[in-house]
């Protein structure tokens, strides 16, 4: 037998649209659906279908309980099928708004897509939609399935008018390659068998198309890449990098590059799924021998020394927002590119789109299943390739550093070159410098806890008693940093990540500076109190947990607020309307229904004393 | 730059499946605190192991492998799987509920939903708690059953094991997420995207060493509610009027022996099992007793932490 070559496609469109039953029965008149599996289909149709006594061949797809039970389809469904052609791997594809997640799963491992549209409804908002979506993964091969022309007589004019808005629309989108097939799904017509009612349609039927479909791959033409995934060193004299490769061929004697070091050696030996071999080549899994002893890491891209990729640390990119919790800009989260993982943060939210009309809107955060053009900058640069270009170095997700939720999945667009002309300056006086002329050791005091806890009175009393010792002191209040440096915010999710973010990094200055800082800030989230302490060295940073009940802060309510919350005059208001998460492992737990003000003060003092001595 | 140009021969779908296998493995590798590799003898384990012996050559694999013994396997499986590990010099750990032994749980006397429950998925969560094992490696592909074809490649189990459908973490390209909270696991599929019939072409095109039992013999079998049963030794107890007869049957699937039904076969030879796979209008669990109970059952299994 000749070797099959493999096509993965994806579909979508609505159960309205028949896409369920489309693939269903696709399988079925291609002989793939062994018998059992069609009784079983009998025995569903009878019990969950939807066609009264005929086989609901949508059933052979849904596969989870909930998805039978109330005839939707949730996540991705993968089918396998082989013809004597080709062997197939099908994502199908949930429709609706809300799943916008699983079709972008499904088109990230996908060459083409067959988007469905209802013949009697012509196309629609979602038709758009997933076009585009289509289209931001970097699929360039549509098929439009024009499904029920059974409910149109079969007629060639209305698809004709259909066809061509169709390619109006994906040309404007940016989709290549076209092909539009009038079916109907139900009795089959124009899925493998043409069927006698559509004489007029003389391209091929949808299998027949999908079997022959030359999807081009740039990769294979590009320069080699190779991002190292693991580092093989089985004994003191083997040294390989395994991984696989994303793009170009490399052959033994080629002259190699590692990034970001830039060292460059040569490609000595190449060990590939059936042993030794002489080069590598796009797609392949492999592991590399080099002919220099160099500090290589799982992260790093291995690529043709005459045509590298380049580095950056700030992009635009487009992102698809996956996680439940909205992106707050200035949040730092692990980005995933390749095999490398860095800290990103959004900078910048240019402008979200609209995923059914694709108009550019405002917007401060991205919430799920939403679309936006942003700004990145990373802690490191990283070698990439814009999308378009590369699938590997160019897509990336985001994962939730706390709750370790995949929330993004994203496209680099192209690098801002900003980063590269902003030198950092080397200056001669430095923190160590500053810090032994006023005797002490730098420090921020980071105080959190609810509104009325007693953060204000009893880091004003440490610092009274720091300054009695003989320290150089500051204190950084919430409320006074929110009358200046911070008073074009408000109490939004967006802009308390925002306030966090300035006072950290004002306090980083002033420790810079050689100061003890005292922060006290309700800072209710602890990815930004991470943030915060992400920016000090080792042992710089001391989180002081001021842990009072909220009933005790709220009979207090000196300032008046919790009055005005719960009448409903203050919203955002954390502890009543917006959350405070505690921290989990704080340096200073203070118990604020238990010691006075003035003891919690003695105890912070010993902290930044006794670490002091140490 | 001119680009060099391809070779003579493009990637072909099973070299394809290979690379995409090869490249799960490794990420396994790099990212696990300590990984595991789910051996359960089958036409699919023997790829595994096939396959995570090419991704690390020339090296050992750094993955172990855990075989769940239910204490009901074939004889001739628990020969090929020593036989196999002497061969290529892998770590094995093999677990077994002794707890479900002392009282005596098995297929026959306890039914098969009981006997799954204890000696497979309890045996399971055992096993893989007392390795502190974060990364379990399985052979289970999307094309073997309905809810299977939902699941994710690297699958996320919470600190009990439990499989949440509705909830799953995207996955985007071949970018995994690994990350892990304490206690939490992930289970993973590198032979996610493989067919049956994959399966059964890459063992052929690579001389993979399956099991005996895939192939046709005669074999002594007593016909039990419709299937055909193995005697396999004196731990099946025969009911009332049951006298073994020998037949030439082989089987599709491998489990425990009392719950896995042979089939009538003339198939001796790797190129007459695919030709008769080819041929075969019955889906490959359709020998697995424990899947017809109810349209979801696997589902719910797969919930409480089976594979």
């Amino acid at each position: 037998m000749a070797p099959l070559t493999q096509l993965r496609l994806l579909t979508c469109g609505s159960v309205d649209d028949g896409k369920s039953t489309l693939i269903g029965r696709l399988l079925a008149d291609a002989g793939v659906v062994p018998e059992d599996l069609l009784e079983q289909l009998a025995r569903d149709s009878r019990r969950y279908g939807t066609c009264g006594d005929a086989l609901d061949y949508a059933l052979l797809l849904d596969g989870l309980q909930d998805e039978r039970e109330q005839g939707i389809t949730i996540d991705v469904a993968w089918r396998y099928f082989a013809t004597p052609r080709r062997s197939f791997i099908v994502a199908d594809c949930p429709g609706h708004e809300q799943y916008t997640r699983n079709m972008a799963t499904g088109a990230s491992a996908c060459e083409l897509a067959v988007v469905l549209v209802d013949a009697s409804a012509g196309l629609k908002t979602q038709t758009r939609r997933h076009t585009y979506i289509a289209a931001l993964l970097g699929i360039r091969h549509v098929v439009l399935a024009v499904n029920k022309m059974d409910r149109i007589g079969y007629a060639e004019e209305p698809f004709r008018a259909i066809e061509t808005e169709y390619r109006a629309l994906a040309a404007r989108l940016g989709v290549a390659q076209v092909t539009c097939v009038p079916v109907a799904a139900v009795h089959g017509d124009m899925l493998v068998r043409r069927g006698a009612r559509m004489p007029w349609y003389r391209g091929p039927t949808l299998l027949e198309h999908l079997e022959t479909v030359v999807v081009d791959d740039p990769a294979t033409t590009a320069a080699f890449r190779l991002p190292v995934q693991w580092v093989s060193r089985p004994d003191a004299g083997f040294r390989g990098y395994a991984g696989t490769v994303a793009a170009g061929t490399a052959a033994v004697g080629d002259a190699l590059v590692v990034l970001p070091s830039g060292r460059r050696t040569t490609l000595a030996r190449v060990l590939g799924a059936n042993g030794e071999t002489d080069r590598a080549g796009k797609g392949e899994a492999v592991t590399l021998v080099l002919a220099d002893e160099l500090d290589i890491a799982r992260g790093d891209v291995l690529a043709a020394a005459c045509d590298p990729p380049a580095l950056a640390d700030q992009f635009a990119a487009h992102l698809l927002w996956l996680g439940d919790a909205p992106l707050l800009p200035g949040r730092p989260y692990e980005l995933r590119v390749g095999t490398r993982s860095a800290v990103a943060q959004i900078g910048e939210i240019r402008h979200r789109v609209d995923v059914n009309t694709q108009e550019h809107l405002a917007a401060r955060r991205l919430d799920l299943n939403e679309i936006g053009e942003v700004q990145i900058s990373l802690d490191q640069a990283i070698p990439f390739e814009p999308y378009a270009v590369s699938r590997t170095l160019g897509g990336f997700i985001l994962v939730d550093r706390i709750s370790h939720a995949t929330v993004a999945a994203g496209m680099l667009d192209f690098a801002l070159r900003r980063a590269a002309n902003i030198h950092w300056q080397h200056l001669d006086v430095d923190k160590t410098v500053r810090a032994a002329l006023k005797g002490q050791r730098p420090r921020c005091l980071w105080f959190t806890g609810l509104s009325g806890a007693g953060k204000s009175t009893i880091a004003n009393a440490a610092e009274r008693r720091l300054l009695a010792l003989g320290h150089h002191t500051y204190l950084l209040d919430g409320d006074n940093i929110r009358h200046g440096l911070n008073r074009d915010l408000g109490f939004t999710d967006e802009d308390r990540v925002e306030n966090i973010r300035r006072v950290a990094e004002v306090a980083r200055l002033m420790v810079d500076a050689g100061l003890i800082v005292l922060v006290s800030f309700i800072s209710p989230f602890r990815a930004e109190r991470r943030m915060a302490r992400e920016r000090f060295a080792a042992g710089e940073f001391i989180e002081v947990f001021v842990d009072a009940p909220l009933a005790l802060c709220e009979q207090r309510d000196v300032k008046g607020l919790y009055a005005k919350a719960r009448a409903g005059q203050l919203r955002h208001f954390t502890g009543i309307d917006s959350p405070y998460e505690p921290p989990e492992a704080p340096e200073l737990h203070l118990h604020a229904d238990r010691d006075s003000a003035l003891a919690m003060a003695e105890q912070v003092v010993r902290a930044v004393l006794a670490d002091d001595r140490a | 730059m001119a680009a060099r140009p391809e070779r003579a021969t493009a990637m072909d779908h099973l070299d394809r499946l290979e690379a995409e296998s090869i490249h799960i493995l490794r990420e396994v590798a790099a990212t696990a605190r300590r990984p595991v590799l789910l051996y359960s003898i089958g036409k699919d384990s023997s790829v595994l192991l096939h396959l995570l012996l090419k991704a690390f050559r020339p090296g050992r694999p750094p993955i172990p492998l855990l075989h769940v013994d239910t204490g009901w396997k074939f004889r001739e499986m628990i020969e090929f799987r020593d036989r196999r590990v002497a061969e290529t010099g892998v770590e094995l750990i093999v677990h077994l509920n002794e707890e479900g032994r002392a009282q005596g749980i098995g297929p026959v006397s306890h039914g098969a939903s009981v006997h799954v429950d204890v000696m497979k998925v309890a045996a399971l969560k055992q096993a893989l708690d007392r390795g502190g094992f974060d990364m379990a490696i399985g052979g289970a592909r999307r094309d073997e059953e309905k809810s299977r074809a939902k699941e994710r490649v690297f699958s996320f189990r919470n600190a009990q094991h439990r499989w949440d459908p509705r909830n799953q973490r995207p996955e985007l390209w071949n970018l995994y997420n690994t990350r892990l909270g304490p206690g939490e696991s992930v289970r993973v599929f590198p032979l996610s995207n493989w067919t049956e019939l994959d399966v059964w072409q890459y063992i052929r095109r690579e001389a993979i060493p399956v099991v005996p039992l895939y192939f046709a013999a005669e074999r002594p079998v007593v016909e039990r509610d419709g299937a055909l049963i193995m005697v396999d030794d004196e731990r099946l107890p025969l009911r009332p009027g049951e006298t073994p007869q020998v037949r030439r049957v082989r089987f599709r699937s491998l489990g425990c022996y009392p719950l896995t039904a042979a089939l009538e076969s003339d198939a001796t030879t790797l190129d007459a099992v695919i030709a008769e796979m080819q041929a075969s209008r019955q889906s490959e669990r359709s020998g697995r007793v424990l899947d017809h109970s109810a349209g979801t059952s696997l589902e719910q299994k797969k919930r409480e932490g089976h594979f």
